[in-house]
């Protein structure tokens, strides 16, 4: 039995409250990072789900913040919360908690706000209106009404015929495709014709050719101004919740539905439809509106660029600092200051880069090949090259620490083997060194991606803008059109939620907005991850 | 190929060699011959590996090393400032203690001394990756999977590999560290017999631990104790009658 005992615990391992102590540490990052992703996707999900319009009655005698809403608000319910004032008793004594409902009106072209704030204790009772249109409008926003009419020149038809609905349909289709077509006109045809006008402005052309192509402007442009006027032919007869009769264009309708009288699958069809449009469109109405598409490629395209720039610079350094300098005094300087680098502010990075690559260099490429335009700079201005550069040089120091710690855990055996079969120092760097520490490479990469695509402060310096004219790659010549302003999440998130006039109505995109910069970090990420583990299978060493 | 053996083929002359401020080989005179197993004995720390990495220069990539002396391969002295290094590394293959395999294809792993060498020609690869894996031994067991990756193999066949490698670029000399001390007995007794076929063609040195193995597998001995070559003779003598006390406690098992 004393053997037994020898084995039985009778107190803890000297450090065993540590286990709990790190223990803890994890779960206290797991909480914060679960809980700001359940946060932006418990916001920004709902955005895209279409919201069923209710008619909320007042008590009698409670004034409607609805202007001439006489006893109802008709909106949707955006949030209930509670008040800072709570209900009193006619002592001024506590009774109850005062809560208050929110509801998303929309006509704001009619009401001034989009916004009504009424006392939940107000609310005599909340119905579904049937039959009420939800319009999405390329102004003022959304509006919510009952149809009246649909005037065209064969006619008009009323609301109530029972062809109302396809006839509609066809209209806003063909809207649609006018829209697009006045798209193509003024932004790819005319910028076309411009681009060149300018250019032989600029070089002093043939007048002849300028005449000729000012002929083909003059052609197009009154081919989108009929266009436009084709817009307006037919009218969308309406009536709001609150009686007035509004007449819109159908060219001004964006999409339309009726979200009482629609089922499960038709929401949920609804709800990936406005998903396409959001990741598709162009935004609208300063960004509260559309889709965020600009953005999104900005900001994937300037992350690619960063890329391009950042890993060789870093793997050549990193190569370098292990292989070929001495190990002395002055490389572990060097090194210190290569970390001490990726502590530096942000915005630090971002005045260098305006400083030195806007000013500097791309005034001195503007002064040497672009001359014929100054004083209009071209690259002597912020432009996602010099984003790209400048968010490079902000995370080069993580890729070169990446880079020399995956060189240096190549096995000496291994280079040794290499140098003993005849190969050069940078043969043996070449053929063993490099590819074995790919995938250390890559997880550097992946570090200065996840920090680059999330960066705004310096941006803001060297090329983003609230709304770009044109992408940075399209189908123009030369195609990549490095010296472009461009459009970035993050920035558009900044924008969004702290510059808008609408602050309240932006709050959705907001969060919407936050959860695609998140999914397209993890994307661009995963996508690494996934070459990482190929390459790591492949040659089965390193410690990353 | 010389049809006699020179008895001198390396010729090592009052060589010191130092780490640093540390000295850790003195004043080492000795010859090697040419196509015969030398084999290097002594305790852990003695020099033997040292010395052993001289002959291919593998000692330079150590920061703030210097030697004494000299050392002569062929009649052409190795630190001669107008031999480049990497052709003589192409003369003197080696073989590690643990096996290196390059993260490629067991081909790829063959032909590696040729490609740095600039030789891609396809017919001069396939002949060269044959004759190196039959002349390892290795090439009834892997010549069907010559493109499979070479970490796959297993231990002693690793180290069959990197002889197969060594011996690729048709070097004079073949280097070995201690090339079978993390392998079983019976992959041991597959790269003894190797060494045996192999100095028909080659001049080998052996660095060993195992004594057993020097006296199956060596020529000649050489016992060195704190840097200092001790006693260097025909094996026989050495393991049956050797002249110096030191070796005697050390090959009967009384220290080191």
């Amino acid at each position: 039995m004393s053997a037994d005992n020898a084995l039985t615990r009778t107190h803890a391992a000297p450090g065993e409250p540590f286990v709990w102590l790190t223990a803890m540490g994890l779960a206290v990052g797991l909480l914060m990072v679960f809980g700001l992703l359940g946060i932006i996707v418990a916001n920004g999900l709902p955005v895209f789900w279409p919201d069923r319009v209710v008619e909320a009655q007042l008590a009698p005698g409670v004034a409607n913040p609805v202007p001439g809403g006489g006893s109802t608000v008709v909106g949707e319910v955006v949030q209930k919360r509670i008040k800072r004032v709570p209900i009193l008793g006619p002592g001024g004594e506590v009774l109850a908690d005062q809560t208050e409902v929110q509801f998303f009106i929309g006509n704001r072209d009619v009401y001034g706000a989009t916004f009504a704030f009424v006392n939940n204790s107000d609310i005599k009772s909340l119905t579904e209106p049937p039959g009420i249109f939800r319009i999405e409008r390329l102004e003022y926003g959304i509006a919510f009404g009952f149809p009246v009419a649909l005037e065209s020149a064969a006619g008009s038809i009323a609301a109530d015929s029972p062809d109302f609905l396809s006839r509609l349909d066809k209209a806003v289709a063909a809207a649609t495709a006018r829209r697009g077509q006045i798209r193509h006109i003024e932004k790819i045809e005319i910028g076309r014709i411009n681009a060149r006008l300018n250019d032989l402005r600029v070089r002093d052309g043939d007048p002849a050719a300028m005449a000729a192509l000012q002929a083909d402007y003059d052609k197009l442009a009154a081919r989108a101004r009929e266009l436009r006027e084709e817009q307006k032919a037919d009218i969308f007869v309406y009536r709001t919740p609150t009686g007035v009769e509004r007449r819109l264009p159908v060219g001004e309708i964006v999409s339309y539905s009726l979200p009482n009288q629609m089922g499960f699958f038709a929401r949920a069809a609804l709800c990936a439809h406005n998903v396409w449009n959001f990741l598709s469109e162009e935004p609208r109405e300063a960004n509260t509106e559309g889709g965020i598409f600009p953005a999104i490629f900005g900001t994937f395209v300037m992350t690619l660029l960063m890329s391009l720039a950042v890993v060789p610079f870093g793997v050549v350094a990193a190569i370098y600092l292990r292989e070929y300098a001495k190990q002395g005094f002055f490389v572990r300087s060097v090194r210190i200051a290569v970390n001490n680098l990726a502590g530096v502010p942000s915005i630090v990075f971002g005045v260098f880069g305006l400083g030195f690559f806007v000013y500097f260099v791309g005034g001195s490429i503007d002064r040497g090949l672009f001359s014929e335009y100054l004083p209009t700079p071209t690259f002597g201005t912020g432009g996602i090259f010099w984003a790209s550069l400048t968010l490079a040089l902000m995370t080069v120091p993580v890729v070169i620490v990446a880079t020399e710690e995956a060189v240096a855990a190549v096995p000496r055996g291994m280079k040794e083997g290499s140098l003993s079969c005849g190969a050069s120092k940078w043969q043996t760097i070449q053929r063993i060194v490099l590819p074995a520490s790919l995938p250390g490479i890559l997880t550097g990469m992946i570090l200065a991606m996840a920090r680059g695509a999330g960066e705004v402060a310096p941006l803001m310096l060297v090329g983003v803008v609230k709304l770009a004219p044109s992408l940075p790659v399209d189908g123009e010549f030369p195609f990549i059109h490095l010296e472009r302003k461009f459009m970035h999440l993050g920035f558009y998130i900044y924008d969004l939620g702290f510059q808008s006039p609408d602050s309240e109505a932006a709050k959705p995109m907001v969060f919407a907005t936050t959860l695609l910069l998140i999914l397209l970090v993890v994307v661009l990420n995963l996508t690494a991850i996934l070459i990482r583990e190929k390459l790591r299978k492949k040659y089965a060493l390193g410690a990353f | 190929m010389n049809p006699d053996p020179r008895p001198d083929f390396i010729q090592i002359r009052n060589f010191g060699f130092y780490y640093g401020s540390k000295q850790a080989l003195f004043d080492i005179t000795m010859d090697i011959p040419e196509r015969q197993v030398t084999a290097f004995i002594g305790p852990s720390g003695c020099g033997k590996s040292t010395l052993l990495r001289n002959l291919n220069r593998m000692n330079d990539l150590i920061d703030d090393v210097r030697h004494e002396g000299d050392i002569i391969v062929n009649g052409q002295s190795i630190y001669d400032p107008h031999i480049e290094v990497i052709s003589l590394r192409k003369r003197v293959g080696m073989v590690f203690q643990k096996s290196n395999p390059f993260p490629k294809s067991i081909y790829e792993n063959v032909v590696y001394p040729l490609r740095v060498a600039g030789q891609n020609k396809k017919s001069a690869l396939d002949e060269t990756v044959e004759r190196s894996l039959r002349g390892a031994a290795l090439w009834d067991e892997v010549k069907d999977r010559l493109h499979e990756s070479a970490l796959g193999l297993s231990g002693g066949q690793m180290q069959r590999l990197c002889i197969a490698r060594a011996i690729a670029n048709r070097p004079e000399i073949l280097l070995m560290d201690e090339p079978c001390s993390a392998l079983d007995p019976i992959a041991t007794i597959k790269v003894e017999e190797l060494i045996m076929e192999l100095k028909e063609e080659f001049t080998i040195v052996i660095v060993t631990h195992n004594m057993q193995q020097a006296t199956r597998c060596s020529d000649r001995t050489a016992f060195f104790y704190l840097g200092k070559l001790i006693e260097y003779g025909e094996t026989s003598t050495i393991f049956s009658k050797p002249s110096q006390k030191q070796t005697e406690d050390y090959i009967t098992g009384r220290f080191g």
